[in-house]
């Protein structure tokens, strides 16, 4: 079926999935908020919250399975949007599964946090959506504004108030930059549809005009920041560090893979044809992330800060395949989110489970001598680790994840191969710090009077054993995955006559 | 007597003076170690650049520019400024100087005068001046909020509905972070 969006209802039907998670999170606040704080009013809104992101995800597959298509118009309705939400939706579930027990933990009673997430993620599949910098805009804020409170969840640590507030702040100054991108992107095109500005860009020659290129610089500013490349991850470590650990599972991988969605998506749609501009500014923070992220990720000795650096670095493989700007660029950013975001759940799970009260036991000398105490749980942290660092077999689908990445690289027609051999170099790196954690759950000896990890939470181990399974499955038979994303990509409509005289704006009628 | 070449003199005039001050204000407002009079200064600078609207014609943005930001946002600014007792009263001094009053003085005499001189200028000037703006001459039945009005309620209408959106996170985000603590 193909929605015609400039019609209010078929808009609406457009972004129907979108609409039942909002509704289903405005329903679970009233829920939430309805009655006196407890921890089973907690975990019940964290049920439902599932529920709710369940009945999401079966019209997203719906939706992706019947085919629907759209006209031009401010949303796009296409398998990349589908298959990124999956990804956020699998994400947003695992969340609210480890939040459910680590709130309990914490007594952190405010049933908010769950209906918190959802809202970010309703913002997230906005974003995924979004064919308008105005969406992609309402889209980053509604995500972020529901982050930086969840990151403040915790009242009673100091560290997850200082990472709120930085997180606020500079998230705040990164809108700045990514606002005042857009209004310049208008003020050189004159619109702020996606597809409208490609083609203004082609129709006017605009590709030199100054305008557009600080546009286009301070947008990439902005999207740097949110998704945390160097040298826009100032903000990353110490938040990562203060937020609740399951949040910070949240942002390692929902809040990255939707920006870097929107992102993918307003580079390749419209600014394509203008590779020649951002394909070094961008090859060039790509570098950087990579060496960089890696080099001070060996030098962590906590491991939720170990795993902030390794998102970081993660950004900067993400980035190689948004540089490469092809099919097989989008196929493998999507295949590679979605074995990232497996491998962070499965090894923020195992962070959950070893921490201790107050977010205390996060050093990595605390995982000396795991193997011998949770055998189950030093190995899935393993095979994360190995995941992570895209190690063959023993890591799952993560090896396939880098593999198609530097496929892409190297077959993309700007010259990545440099940005290629520095990937794997970089990889090899960061075999440092990922190894090293192994090293320490199975080769040292558990230390005198460390006191065994607490018995795992039921949906703690459901989140843990679905992750690390899913990503050992799809490591020996990756095909399904890779065929669902090499369909799956940014898909312009058909122009017709009738979308163009919608969309375009008379702007210039008013000259003499 | 006055003649019309005076009115593009007044408008290059009227341009520069609120460019200037929205610039110096927004100077001052970085720089000000109180945070009364950074308050203060951000509040000029948002009637500066309200006039700079209405010389667009973009009259309601002026106008909402005063209400909102000059007036609703400012002024819950200056509540959290008085709640938290940050105000020192020997800081805030920056318009009790000579050299500022001087400044001042200046700018309200050349602008009264300006006022004065449209005012006892012949009909036709006046007329020029008073002229329909373009954006209410093109804007039909709607008036001037017509062309804000419209595109906000049939192409944005979306981006309007997500604002909704936005504005109930950020009250939850309020709520949940003001609570008394469990």
């Amino acid at each position: 079926m193909t929605f015609t969006l400039a019609v209010p209802a078929q808009l609406m039907q457009a972004l129907l999935p979108d609409l039942v998670l909002m509704g289903g999170a405005m329903v679970l606040m009233l829920m939430s908020a309805w009655g006196p704080e407890s921890a089973s009013r907690q975990r019940a809104v964290g049920l439902g919250s599932i529920g709710v992101l369940l009945v999401t995800l079966g019209f997203v597959i719906w939706y992706a399975t019947a085919g629907m298509t759209s006209t031009a118009g401010i949303i796009a309705v296409d398998s990349f949007r589908w298959t990124a939400d999956v990804i956020l939706l699998i994400a947003a579930i695992c969340t609210i599964g480890l939040s459910i027990e680590f709130n309990a933990r914490e007594s952190i009673h405010y049933a908010e946090s769950h209906v918190l997430v959802l809202f970010a993620t309703s913002g997230m599949m906005v974003l995924t959506a979004a064919r308008d910098l105005m969406i992609v805009f309402l889209g980053i804020e509604i995500m972020s504004l529901a982050v930086y409170v969840l990151v403040g969840m915790n009242r009673r640590s100091e560290r997850s108030a200082e990472g709120a507030l930085k997180y606020f702040l500079l998230g705040a100054f990164a809108t700045g930059f990514l606002l005042y991108g857009i209004a310049l992107i208008y003020g050189a095109t004159g619109t702020t549809n996606l597809l409208t500005i490609g083609q203004r860009i082609h129709d006017f020659h605009l590709t030199q005009n100054a305008m557009l290129l600080i546009g286009i610089a301070l947008l990439l500013i902005g999207f740097g920041f949110k998704v945390a490349v160097v040298p826009f991850h100032m903000w990353a470590p110490d938040v990562y560090e203060g937020a609740p650990t399951p949040i910070t599972a949240f942002m390692a991988s929902a809040v990255k893979a939707a920006a870097f969605a929107a992102f993918f998506r307003v580079w390749t749609e419209s600014f394509g044809q203008m590779h020649y501009a951002w394909i070094l500014p961008i090859w060039w923070l790509a570098a950087v992330t990579m060496i960089f992220g890696n080099a001070v990720g060996l030098a962590q000795r906590n491991v939720k800060r170990l795993l902030a650096y390794s998102s970081v670095v993660h950004s900067g493989y993400l980035l190689v395949a948004v540089a490469a700007g092809t099919l097989l660029g989008s196929s493998a950013f999507l295949f590679y989110l979605f074995a990232y975001t497996l491998a962070t759940f499965g090894s923020f799970a195992v962070v959950c489970a070893v921490s201790e009260p107050g977010d205390k036991k996060l050093g990595i000398s605390d995982y000396e001598g795991l193997w011998s105490v949770r055998p189950g749980l030093a190995v899935a942290m393993a095979a994360c680790m190995l995941a992570l660092l895209g190690f063959p077999v023993f890591g799952g689908v993560g090896f396939f994840g880098k593999w198609y990445v530097l496929q892409a690289a190297v077959t993309s027609p700007y010259q990545l191969v440099p940005l290629a051999v520095l990937l794997v170099l970089t990889s090899v790196v960061s075999a440092g710090y990922y190894l090293n954690v192994v090293r320490v759950m199975f080769m040292m000896p558990r230390p005198e009077g460390a006191t065994d990890p607490a018995p795992l939470g039921g949906m703690t181990k459901l989140v843990l054993v679905f992750s690390v399974v899913t990503m050992l499955i799809l490591g020996v038979f990756p095909g399904p995955l890779a065929n669902w994303t090499r369909n799956s990509r940014p898909t312009p409509p058909p122009a017709t006559a009738a979308d163009s005289a919608y969309m375009v704006r008379p702007i210039v009628a008013a000259t003499p | 007597m006055i003649t019309n070449e005076f009115y593009p003199l007044f408008y290059t005039f009227n341009f520069y003076v609120f460019a200037l001050l929205a610039l110096m204000s927004s100077l001052f407002f970085v720089t000000r170690k109180s945070p009364v009079s950074a308050a203060l200064w951000l509040v000029s600078t948002m009637f500066a650049l309200a006039v700079l609207y209405v010389m667009l014609d973009a009259e309601f943005i002026g106008i909402m520019q005063i209400l909102v930001y000059a007036g609703a946002i400012m002024v819950v600014f200056l509540f959290v400024v008085m709640l938290l007792n940050l105000g020192q009263p020997s800081e805030f001094s920056d318009i009790r100087k000579n050299g500022p009053r001087l400044v001042a003085g200046f700018l309200g005499i050349l602008l009264t005068a300006e006022l004065l001189t449209l005012a006892w200028s012949p009909l036709d000037a006046r007329l020029l001046v008073t002229t329909v703006p373009p954006s209410v001459a093109t804007a039909g039945a709607g008036g001037i909020i017509g062309p804000v009005a419209g595109p906000l309620f049939t192409e944005y209408l979306l981006a309007f509905e997500l604002t909704s959106v936005l504005l109930l996170v950020a009250i939850i985000g309020a709520v949940v972070l003001a609570k008394k603590r469990s």
